[in-house]
C-alpha cells in the first residue's frame, strides 16, 4: 500500500475503509485481521525499554528516523489492542516530525472506537500515542 | 426491635421480584441488554438506597454531631440509625464498634497504621495470604517497612485454596514473632471462601490480633463477627448494594479503646490545646472530619434491604449460578478455570488458551455483558498462577441462569472471532 500524501488523507482512508461495516462484529473482525497483518517486531525491539505498560495489554514501540521521517514499529499482545496499533502505525508511519505534532487524530473516534483511548481501558495505547509525539518531537529538532 | 427482628417473615426469592427494584437493569449496552457480571468489583444499587441517599440531601442536609438545629439533629439519628443496622447485620456487640470509613481500603489503612502503632516492634511479623487483594497487602507492607516487622505470606494451592499446615498446626507460617493476621474471608479474584473462623481461634490461643478483610463476603455470606471471633473486620458499602465512597471497620471494643487514631481533625477531638489533645469516645474517635453522611444513610438502606431476605437464599441462588456457569464454561475448548475451591461464592475467573483477557473483555462488552478483566488487584496471585490476567464474572442476587447463557454465548462469539 502506497503511503496517502498527507495525514489527514490517510485518516480519511480508514474512516471510509471501516464505513463498509455495518455491525460491531464486522468491525471488529476487520481489526482482528489489521493487527494479524501487522508486520512482526523483530525480537530484539521487544525489550523492557520499548514496552509502553498499560494495566491490561502491552504495547511495544520503537522508531527510527531516516531521511527526516519517522518510522514506527508496534506489537501488542492483545489483538484488539494490536489492530488499533497497527492503525496509528499505518496513518503515521513514515512522516515529517511536524506533521505528526501539528495533525489532529480524528480516525479513532470516526471508526467509533474512541473507547479504547479512554484512559479507563488501561491498553497502553494512550501512552502508545503520547509515546509516538515524544519521538516526532525529539526528530524534529534533528535537522 | 432486636427481640422482634429475628421473628420477621422474610420476603421469598424471587429473581424477578428482586430485578425490578434495580432500575440500571433496564440500562441497554451497545443496544444490547446489560448484562452485569462486575459485582465483585462493584454491586448495582436497589431504588430504595438510591432514594434514600437523594432523599438525604433533598429533606435533612446537614453536618452530623454539630449543631443544635433541627436538621442536624435528624442527620445525626439518620446517620446513627444506619450505624445499628449495620452493628445487627453482622452480630457486634456495640453500635460504637462499627467505625465509618470511605471503603474496605481506607479501613484496612487504618486498621495497618494504627496497630502498626500500637503492636510492631523491630522483628515482629504480620502474616497475610497469597491470594490477597492489593488493599490487603500494601498498608501492612507499609506498616512492616514503618516498625522494622515482616511480612509473612500464607501459600495458595493449585486448586486456590490457602495451603495450611498439618492438624496439628494449622498454619505454618505462624511464629512467636507473629502479631497480626491479616487475611481476606473470600478471594476477590478467585471466590474461594477461606476457614477463617478455624484460622482466627488458632491465632487468638497464640494472642495474635486478627483483622479480617469481609470485603467479598459481606453481600454473600452470613457475617457475624462474634461468631467468627475476628478482632477487627473491613468492608465496602459498595459491594454491598450500598453507595460508592462508604465503608467501615468493625473493631472490637477493647482494642478499639487500646488503638491510638489514624487521621486527625475535627470531630474525633475531646479537648484541643496547642500541648496536648485529648481524643473523643468510639466510635469518632476514628472518624475525624465530616462523614460521607448521604452514602452513610444509603449504606443503612442497603443493609435493611438485604435483611428483607433470607441471605441463605441469597447465596443459594447465587451458587445455582456459580455452578452452572462453571459446567457450561468447561464445554468451552480450551477454557481453564483459576479458581477451583470446593467453597466458593459466585465469582469465577478463568482464562482461554490463545485469547487475551482484554480482547475477550472488549468483545463482551460490545455483546452487553460486563465482566471483568486483568489482574484484578492481585499480583501476586496471578504471578502464582503464571497468568498476565484472566477474565472475571461475579454474580448478584439479581442475576439470572439466563444472563450466564448469553454470557456463554457471547464468550463462544468472542472465541471464535479471535481464533
Amino acid at each position: 500500500m502506497s503511503t496517502p500524501s498527507t495525514l489527514v488523507q490517510a485518516q480519511q482512508e480508514v474512516v471510509d475503509e471501516f464505513a463498509l461495516f455495518s455491525d460491531w462484529q464486522d468491525r471488529y473482525e476487520h481489526l482482528i485481521e489489521l493487527g494479524k497483518d501487522l508486520p512482526v517486531i523483530a525480537p530484539e525491539k521487544k525489550t523492557e525499554e520499548n514496552i509502553v505498560r498499560g494495566c491490561q495489554s502491552r504495547v511495544w514501540l520503537s522508531a527510527e528516523h531516516k531521511n527526516g521521517l519517522v518510522h514506527f514499529t508496534a506489537d501488542s499482545d492483545a489483538m484488539i489492542t494490536k489492530g488499533l496499533v497497527a492503525l496509528l502505525v499505518r496513518v503515521l508511519n513514515d512522516r515529517r516530525p511536524q506533521e505528526i505534532l501539528n495533525t489532529p487524530l480524528t480516525f479513532i473516534d470516526a471508526i467509533g472506537l474512541r473507547e479504547h483511548l479512554s484512559p479507563n481501558r488501561s491498553n497502553g495505547l494512550v501512552a502508545m500515542l503520547d509515546q509516538m509525539k515524544r519521538y516526532a518531537l525529539a526528530y524534529s529538532s534533528i535537522p | 426491635m432486636s427481640t422482634t427482628a429475628d421473628t420477621v417473615e422474610k420476603k421469598g426469592y424471587d429473581v424477578e421480584e428482586i430485578r425490578a427494584q434495580f432500575p440500571i437493569l433496564k440500562e441497554l449496552v451497545h443496544g444490547k441488554p446489560l448484562v452485569y457480571f462486575d459485582n465483585a468489583a462493584t454491586s448495582q444499587k436497589p431504588r430504595r438506597v438510591i432514594k434514600a441517599e437523594s432523599a438525604f440531601y433533598a429533606t435533612i442536609n446537614a453536618n452530623v454531631h454539630r449543631g443544635v438545629h433541627t436538621l442536624s439533629t435528624k442527620a445525626t439519628e439518620a446517620q446513627e440509625a444506619a450505624r445499628e443496622t449495620i452493628r445487627k447485620h453482622i452480630n457486634a456487640k456495640h453500635a460504637h464498634e462499627v467505625l465509618f470509613t470511605s471503603g474496605t481500603t481506607a479501613s484496612l489503612n487504618l486498621a495497618a497504621f494504627s496497630l502498626g502503632q500500637l503492636l510492631l516492634k523491630p522483628g515482629d511479623e504480620v502474616l497475610i495470604s497469597g491470594m490477597e487483594h492489593h488493599a490487603n497487602i500494601v498498608p501492612w507492607q507499609l506498616a512492616c517497612e514503618r516498625h522494622g516487622a515482616k511480612l509473612k505470606v500464607i501459600p495458595v494451592t493449585d486448586s486456590g485454596e490457602l495451603a495450611l499446615g498439618a492438624s496439628d498446626h494449622l498454619i505454618d507460617q505462624l511464629s512467636d514473632r507473629t502479631r497480626i493476621l491479616a487475611i481476606s474471608h473470600v478471594s476477590n479474584t478467585l471466590g474461594t471462601i477461606n476457614p477463617i473462623k478455624e484460622l482466627i481461634a488458632e491465632a487468638r490461643k497464640r494472642g495474635i490480633i486478627t483483622a479480617v478483610d469481609g470485603a467479598q463476603a459481606i453481600a454473600h455470606l452470613n457475617v457475624d463477627v462474634q461468631d467468627l471471633g475476628c478482632d477487627l473486620c473491613a468492608f465496602s458499602g459498595h459491594k454491598a448494594y450500598g453507595p460508592t465512597g462508604t465503608g467501615v471497620l468493625y473493631g472490637r471494643e477493647e482494642l478499639l479503646e487500646r488503638m491510638p487514631p489514624w487521621q486527625g481533625g475535627g470531630e474525633m477531638i475531646d479537648v484541643v490545646t496547642f500541648a496536648k489533645t485529648t481524643y473523643a469516645k468510639l466510635p469518632f474517635k476514628f472518624e475525624a472530619g465530616t462523614p460521607h453522611i448521604a452514602g452513610i444513610i444509603g449504606l443503612g438502606e442497603a443493609f435493611r434491604w438485604m435483611e428483607d431476605y433470607d441471605k441463605a437464599a441469597m447465596a443459594a441462588h447465587e451458587h445455582t449460578l456459580l455452578e452452572h456457569a462453571t459446567t457450561e464454561l468447561l464445554t468451552i475448548d480450551g477454557l481453564r478455570i483459576i479458581g477451583t475451591a470446593k467453597e466458593k461464592v459466585g465469582v469465577i475467573s478463568f482464562v482461554i488458551d490463545g485469547i487475551h483477557h482484554y480482547d475477550l473483555g472488549t468483545l463482551l462488552d460490545q455483546q452487553g455483558i460486563a465482566v471483568r478483566t486483568g489482574h484484578h488487584c492481585t499480583q501476586p496471585l496471578m504471578e502464582r498462577f503464571g497468568v498476565s490476567g484472566t477474565t472475571r464474572a461475579s454474580f448478584a442476587s439479581f442475576n439470572t441462569v439466563e444472563e450466564i447463557d448469553s454470557m456463554l454465548a457471547a464468550t463462544k462469539k468472542a472465541a471464535k472471532m479471535l481464533r
